[in-house]
């Protein structure tokens, strides 16, 4: 265990930072994709057949 | 983007373990966001200009897919020409030369951004935009960054096509085609780069001398370079001006193009008779920043025009 590579405390705040920014990007295409779903289907999205 | 991630270059295998020390800023650096505000730009200009409507939903997402697919684009050539970025002035600073981002890191980031872009793109607009967006890509990687950049002067002329592609994506995201309008768009940007990059160049010359990339002013001189400059200067003021002929453009755009295309091949001229101390450095420079100042206004005028046009057809 000794060999593993210790982070220090920029690189943890760093490594928070890419993960926080790619929850924000992975957050924002849930929302566009849901929206374009929408807009693409328009009124036709209640009748589709089930 | 893994912490812990191997440093393998290009040039070969270094088993020293790194650590991911970039932050969110180099990753936007990465992407080349100054670039990328200009292709957005011409993107956009050909969605608004384009014949027919589209959501102003599917605007912006068609407009994200062309932005993060020119990231990708900036990201792949950063990876590619790291050890001359390393060499040069102007881009030593970028995150892979100060190591920020291993090379390794920017290849992932690229490659995931080119793909996710251009397959969004053909699921949310259409898959005629999609493959204009990965010919973009593929073009400025391997046609230009990979091929020519080192191997020719013609290097920005022929790699000029991908820059010019956006313009195009936009028309065919709106309409599902490719048409003379759009091509006239392409064509204006294609023959702009060459003058914009060749007065850049010509400052710069020592630098790409250093690297080993055969810019024009490097490989066939300043002299012939400021010749070059001139005549693709005279070919870009009429082109510029046809939009007008083809109702594309209106009368404000045509004054407009005139006016700054006479502008154009003056400030051309200028570099051209120019040839020693501050007062031909003065005069490339000048002509540097005015092209960009040219290629702005001629496509904001014809998003005036298309603005007024429709707020006119919404009044009557």
């Amino acid at each position: 265990m000794d060999d593993m590579i210790q982070l220090t405390e920029e690189q943890k705040k760093r490594r928070r930072s890419r993960s926080v920014a790619i929850a924000w990007v992975l957050g924002a295409l849930v929302v566009l994709f849901f929206i374009v779903t929408i807009v693409r289907l328009g009124g036709n999205v209640a009748s589709r057949s089930l | 983007m893994s912490d812990t991630s191997l440093n393998i270059s290009r040039s070969g295998f270094d088993a020293t373990p790194t650590v991911s020390e970039g932050g969110v800023g180099d990753y936007i650096a990465l992407m080349k966001p100054r670039v990328m505000s200009l292709v957005v730009f011409t993107g956009f200009v050909g969605l608004v200009v384009a014949p027919g409507a589209l959501h102003p939903v599917l605007v912006l997402a068609a407009l994200i897919c062309i932005a993060v697919g020119a990231g990708a684009s900036g990201a792949l050539n950063m990876w590619y020409d790291a050890d001359i970025d390393a060499k040069m002035q102007r881009t030593a600073g970028r995150p892979i030369p100060r190591g920020k981002i291993t090379p390794d890191e920017a290849l992932t980031f690229g490659t995931v951004l080119a793909v996710g872009s251009v397959v969004c793109m053909g699921l949310m607009i259409n898959w005629l935009s999609a493959g204009l967006l990965a010919l973009t890509i593929g073009f400025y990687l391997f046609v230009y960054t990979m091929w020519l950049k080192r191997r020719t002067p013609q290097n920005i002329v022929i790699g000029g096509a991908a820059g010019a592609l956006p313009p195009m994506i936009g028309w065919a995201a709106v309409t599902g085609t490719v048409s003379l309008e759009g091509f006239i768009l392409f064509l204006i940007i294609f023959l702009w780069t060459p003058p914009h990059f060749w007065a850049l160049a010509l400052n710069r010359t020592e630098d790409y001398k250093r690297v080993g990339v055969p810019m024009l002013p490097v490989v066939a001189g300043a002299d012939a370079t400021r010749r070059q400059i001139l005549i693709y200067s005279v070919l870009l003021a009429p082109v510029g001006l046809s939009p007008a002929f083809i109702g594309l453009g209106g009368t404000l755009y045509g004054v407009t193009a005139g006016l700054l295309g006479a502008l154009f091949v003056a400030l051309a001229w200028l570099v051209y008779k120019r040839r020693e101390g501050r007062a031909a450095e003065r005069a490339a420079r000048q002509l540097f920043s005015f092209s960009i100042l040219y290629l702005l206004l001629l496509f904001a005028v014809l998003l005036v025009e298309q603005a007024f046009g429709g707020l006119l057809a919404w009044t009557t």
